[in-house]
């Protein structure tokens, strides 16, 4: 598989002079598979400059995979063009709930007045499912899911492909309120998705100084992603789910303190950036 | 004790996180009825540390607890806050005797919910214990 980052901005999306080496858009990474299928994970506003640059392809079927309905995981879904071609074959899955199905919780977003366009009435066919727990296959890949500690009903998601895995957690606190070194494994929030994976793409909004003044709101400090990765023996850790406040440069004296925690080599440890791809294969990991 | 079993769920890491972060005993059992923690608070109930009995069967922890009404009527597994929560799941309450590890009968006050997930799907059970009215000790209730 191929993941692109369209999108690593956490929170609000970010343009300008300070966000421009890795990018002011909101989550989005699209996923291609051997088989020739489409996983795009979250639909934040990078999901229109990957919608754009889909004109002309022809597909059988997407799958677009939110991991919880915060807008800047969903505020792109709008703008995704292929949403316009009728004949397009698009499922949505979400974490669910006891209360309202994933179509009605998206329409709260998607019908006036916070969008001109109603979910009913956009032309593609789109069919919704509950986030697979049990995992499901689409086309080469298994996609698996499970809930993870966040603001409201949140999942991470694991995507295994030939004996390669990335795994996707771009909100995730793991450690509220306890010591993460302190834990089985077995007790931290999103282990089971992360566990052994070559790529992991993870929550990495706070520096650890900011992270006390932000207990509770869902995110994770340096200090967590690089022992939540290191508890899950991950291959590759890519800090994801910037802050909007942090610039570049604050980015990367960021990357800095993650690697002087971490006993990971330090090209194993890296920002996410858009346009950033990550290819899993036979022959390893390969980023560019 | 049971070997730790697998990765737990959300509802069940989260109810842990907030029982190791309280002064108030709590139990946590699984979907499948095990004993999956208890918290500090909890080990003077148990009359031993977590750490030190780790995860422990639905059958052992019942057999050892050897729970009991008030008068010191035996009282089925099914009968229990946590039997009730757990089979009919539904939240109860209800004052009983508890044996600990340390041989000790104490009188507690218990209550006891499901962890009912977003599809209704069972995580497990907490159950909350307060001390009761006396801590009687010894092997019987009153004596």
């Amino acid at each position: 598989m191929k993941a692109r980052v369209w999108g690593c901005r956490g929170s609000l999306a970010s343009p300008g002079a300070d966000t421009v080496r890795y990018g002011g858009n909101t989550s989005c990474v699209e996923v291609r598979l051997e088989s020739g299928h489409l996983i795009i994970l979250d639909a934040g506003t990078g999901i229109r400059p990957l919608g754009a640059a889909m004109d002309g392809e022809s597909f059988d079927e997407l799958h677009i995979f939110l991991t919880h309905l915060h807008l800047d995981h969903l505020q792109g879904l709008g703008f995704f063009r292929p949403l316009f071609r009728p004949a397009a074959d698009i499922h949505i899955w979400g974490p669910a709930s006891p209360v309202q199905s994933l179509a009605d919780r998206i329409a709260i977003y998607l019908s006036p007045p916070l969008f001109p366009v109603r979910l009913a009435d956009i032309p593609a066919r789109i069919t919704f499912h509950d986030a697979p727990e049990d995992g499901v296959t689409i086309g080469s890949a298994t996609v698996s899911a499970a809930s993870v500690a966040h603001q409201g009903p949140t999942v991470g998601y694991r995507i295994e492909e030939h004996g390669r895995t990335l795994a996707y957690l771009p909100d995730h606190e793991p450690s509220l309120g306890v010591e993460l070194a302190a834990q089985p494994p077995s007790w931290i929030s999103g282990h089971e998705i992360a566990q052994g994976a070559d790529v992991l793409f993870h929550d990495a909004q706070y520096g650890d100084d900011e992270y006390p003044n932000h207990v509770g709101w869902g995110h994770s400090s340096i200090e967590h992603v690089v022992g939540f990765a290191t508890k899950a023996e991950v291959g590759m850790v890519i800090l994801f789910h910037h802050d909007p406040y942090h610039t570049d440069d604050e980015l990367e004296q960021l990357l800095v303190e993650a690697r002087e925690q971490c006993e990971m080599v330090d090209d194993t440890v890296c920002l996410a950036h858009e346009g950033m791809t990550v290819t899993l294969d036979r022959d390893g990991v390969r980023v560019s | 004790m049971v070997s730790p079993g697998g990765a737990k769920s959300l509802p069940l890491i989260l109810a842990r996180e907030l029982a190791s972060n309280l002064s108030t005993a709590m139990f946590l059992l699984d979907a499948a009825g095990t004993l999956v923690f208890f918290n500090d608070s909890a080990e003077i109930l148990i009359g031993r540390a977590f750490a030190e009995l780790g995860e422990i069967s639905a059958a052992e922890f019942g057999e050892v607890l050897a729970l009991a009404e008030a008068d010191g009527t035996p009282l089925r597994r099914r009968d229990t806050p946590a039997g009730i929560a757990f089979l009919e799941r539904r939240p109860a309450h209800r004052v009983l005797l508890a044996t600990g590890y340390d041989g000790t009968r104490r009188l507690v006050e218990a209550t006891a919910y499901p962890l009912l997930g977003a599809n209704d799907e069972m995580h497990g059970v907490v159950s909350v214990f307060w001390p009761g009215a006396a801590i009687v000790a010894g092997t019987g209730a009153g004596s």
